[in-house]
């Protein structure tokens, strides 16, 4: 049952970041594009998916709660302020997208707060994760670190890795969904940011493990574990080549696969902790009486009904947006 | 234990949720309206439902957007300000929120997309059906948390084990008397929301001259369903003080205005209270009224608030005016829509200016009163947080600055603040456009199921330089 719930969590985080992940960085990259049919392309290709998008955070968020209760609590006192950054920063780019057709001459202020909020979002996700790796100081199962407890220059890294992931989904996305200079912009920004992500990962890994020599012993106990490394090599591969032949539809799912292999490889090196090297899985879990509710319902039913409407979504609104030029 | 960061989280908890409750009380009543409109424009094919669909829709986005954003904030927040709570209480009230998100939110978010931007790529049933799944989802959405918030007004189905509340019995959680007055009472608040805005938009419609037709509808649509729902509502009303004279007594005597015992106890209709000489000043009272009330009898004795010690008390003066605000609005509200109803037979409520006026200013009501309805249950459990278990100042996250919460107080103010005059802002300007697809309506013969193509509606709007969301 317990491994269940931790199986659902990540999968509801890891669908979070693959979805919303494109979500924010198209929202940073927005900053950038100068013209409004450019940046009506980019909207466009997110508008009608990005609450579903969102609302995998909020799952991700109500399993760890109801399922692993000390883990939810311990987490959000910790990052207070990180948390409090991150929803101001999803609050602001969440109206935009209804805000910034409404506007006529205000339309600046929207777009500034939909870059804005996605940078602020992605780079404070990635922070928490940064500072959770790196060890929260707790004591007796609470957090005794103070209001920046979390706060390291690994942290900061690992919020620069995010936004940087998050770019590269951002991009993949907009080869898939748009066309003419949209997609050609994205690509020739998809070898910078790959090349970047691959080195902000490596020094990552290679932080985690010097400072940890437990998890090297992990690795070397079980070498099959190298499997997501070596799955995040070969999606990196075929990124490059798919990117080089111009297959808008390939480099998506490729990011994606190295998306997936990272948090793989973050997952398993820490694993059985869940706030590394204090609480356990099995030490975080709620009662069982608890985790059977949820798991009769929800977890069995509901959960592969939500996987449906993503898909249905998704589906909906496949393919091409169409062109700037007719789209109104 | 800082005191202050205590009152500011509390402040905090506050302001945001109240933000909140505004958006899906109005989302609630107007998903299930859209669902309405497009039934009878698909089984019909009049194109003035449409034509409304397509106009409350623009609206329902802006609010629905509200409402998600407000919503990921009261999610976090659980844990951020309140670590303990959510520690102690994350056995029960976790699950049920996962219920909600996973029932709700996901149907939802799923088929969102559908109604605001897909009707051009699927099939008119389709579009139905996920209009409805939206409905759903918010319908749901305030039945799981109107279990939670009810666990946490009298909390039952568990033991204490560990420091934690331990779920023992799931169905005495979800399936007992209180939740089963208070979703209703919730669900009847949101309905009367969407109804009151929508005659109330009627109304101005008509007092203007402009788009009467579809204004004669809107009108009629939302005074009808408000003359059969007030009623029942007062019903669900009744019943949730039924609940709170059994379990809560001191949160019953506080909306009371009930200091000492009394046998039989009068029912104080308007005074004012004051907490240091625990008696009310410039009392209006009613002999009798009070038992009869409280327990349906001409002779029961009715506990006053110097029951409970100093520190088990609520505070008085939010329960007791925000009750009788919230009545006051509930009996307003009855009156306009008997009033309304018993005029529109002939025709005569269209062209009576007065109630058209007091129609169109009636639209704060609702919310007033869902307001005020709340005030009075939250403010009332204090100082509970788990209604005579778990105290608000030992819910809180211990090591809470005051620095960090009034960081977060501010930065929650400013943006609720900034996000909500736009909102109101753009949301009376898609008010005051109208449904503006009707000056393109082709003749009558030439619309057989599609009344009014998206190109049509667009052109329209590009020429009048009204934004659409297509």
């Amino acid at each position: 049952m317990v491994m269940f719930w931790v199986t659902l969590l990540a999968v509801s985080i890891l669908i979070y970041l693959l979805l919303d992940g494109f979500d924010l960085w198209i929202g940073m990259l927005f900053s950038v594009a100068s013209d409004e049919s450019r940046k009506r392309a980019m909207m466009s290709a997110v508008a009608p998916i990005w609450d579903g998008n969102e609302t995998w955070l909020v799952v991700s968020g109500v399993i760890l709660w109801g399922a692993f209760p000390v883990v939810y609590s311990i987490l959000m006192s910790a990052f207070y302020l990180p948390v409090l950054l991150m929803l101001a920063g999803l609050i602001l780019r969440g109206v935009a997208f209804e805000f910034r057709n409404k506007a006529e001459r205000m339309r600046w202020i929207w777009n500034a707060s939909f870059a804005g909020g996605s940078l602020v979002a992605a780079f404070v996700q990635g922070l928490m994760v940064g500072g959770l790796v790196e060890g929260l100081p707790l004591s007796d199962g609470r957090y005794v670190g103070g209001e920046f407890g979390w706060f390291s220059p690994f942290a900061v890294l690992c919020g620069i890795g995010l936004c940087v992931g998050y770019a590269l989904l951002g991009a993949c996305w907009l080869v898939r969904k748009c066309d003419h200079e949209v997609r050609d912009q994205a690509y020739r920004l998809i070898p910078y940011l790959s090349a970047a992500l691959l080195v902000l990962l490596i020094v990552v890994l290679v932080y985690a493990l010097a400072k940890n020599l437990g998890v090297m012993a992990r690795w070397l106990d079980r070498p099959y574990l190298f499997v997501f490394p070596v799955a995040g090599a070969f999606a990196a591969i075929m990124l490059a080549a798919s990117v080089h032949r111009r297959q808008d539809a390939r480099p998506f799912p490729m990011v994606s696969l190295i998306f997936i292999a990272a948090f793989g490889t973050l997952a398993i090196s820490f694993w059985p902790y869940m706030i590394p090297f204090s609480i356990t899985i099995e030490q975080a879990a709620a009662p069982h009486s608890s985790l059977a509710f949820m798991f009769w319902g929800a977890g069995l039913f509901v959960f592969p009904l939500m996987l449906l409407y993503t898909v249905i979504n998704l589906t909906v609104f496949r393919g091409k947006i169409a062109a700037p030029g007719d789209h109104y | 234990m800082d005191i202050t960061a205590l009152l500011l989280s509390r402040l905090q908890f506050a302001f945001t949720i109240s933000f909140h409750i505004i958006f899906p009380s109005f989302t609630i009543g107007l998903a299930a309206w859209l669902t309405v409109l497009e039934s009878l424009h698909l089984s019909t094919g009049r194109p003035a439902y449409r034509l409304l669909f397509e106009f409350w829709l623009k609206i329902f986005g802006v609010a629905f957007g509200f409402g998600v954003v407000s919503g990921v904030v009261m999610a976090f927040e659980l844990g951020t300000n309140w670590s303990e709570l959510s520690r102690m209480s994350g056995p029960i009230q976790g699950p049920l929120l996962a219920y909600e998100t996973f029932t709700a939110f996901a149907l939802e978010a799923g088929f969102l997309g559908v109604l605001l931007l897909g009707r051009p790529k699927v099939a008119p049933w389709f579009f139905l059906f996920s209009t409805a799944m939206v409905a759903l989802g918010t319908t749901l959405s305030a039945f799981w948390i109107m279990i939670n918030n009810s666990w946490m007004q009298v909390p039952v189905g568990y033991v204490l084990e560990n420091g934690m509340f331990v779920p023992n019995d799931w169905t005495k959680i979800i399936f007992n008397s209180v939740v089963w007055s208070r979703f209703p009472h919730m669900l009847l608040a949101a309905y009367l929301t969407g109804a009151f805005c929508v005659a109330a938009t009627g109304a101005w419609y008509l007092l203007v001259g402009t788009f009467t037709a579809e204004a004669k509808i809107m009108l009629r649509m939302g005074v009808y369903l408000a003359a059969v729902l007030v009623p029942a509502q007062i019903y669900f009303g009744h019943l949730n003080g039924d609940y709170v004279h059994q379990y809560q007594p001191a949160k019953f005597a506080a909306i009371e205005g009930r200091w000492h015992d009394e046998q039989p106890a009068s029912e104080v209709l308007l005074a004012l209270p004051d907490e240091a000489t625990e008696s009310n000043r410039y009392s209006i009272s009613i002999p009798v009224l009070g038992s009869l009330i409280g327990s349906m009898s001409l002779n029961s004795k009715e506990f006053g608030l110097t029951d409970f010690p100093p520190q088990d008390r609520p505070p008085v003066l939010i329960p007791f005016f925000g009750f009788r605000i919230m009545v006051g609005c509930g009996l307003a509200m009855l009156a306009l829509a008997w009033v309304g109803t018993y005029l529109s037979r002939g025709g005569r409520l269209e062209r009576n200016r007065l109630v058209l006026w007091l129609t169109f200013l009636s639209f704060p009501l609702p919310f007033i009163a869902t307001l005020t309805g709340w005030f009075t249950a939250e403010v009332g459990r204090q100082p509970w947080t788990v209604y005579g278990v778990l105290r608000t100042a030992d819910a809180m996250t211990p090591f809470l600055t005051t620095r960090a919460a009034t960081i977060s107080l501010i930065v929650f103010c400013a943006i609720y603040s900034f996000i909500f005059a736009f909102g109101i802002f753009y949301i009376y300007r898609l008010l005051r456009a109208g449904p503006v697809g009707r000056l393109v309506l082709p003749p009558s013969a030439a619309i057989p199921t599609r009344p009014l193509s998206v190109v049509h509606a667009t052109s329209v709007a590009d020429a009048l330089q009204i934004p659409t969301r297509e």
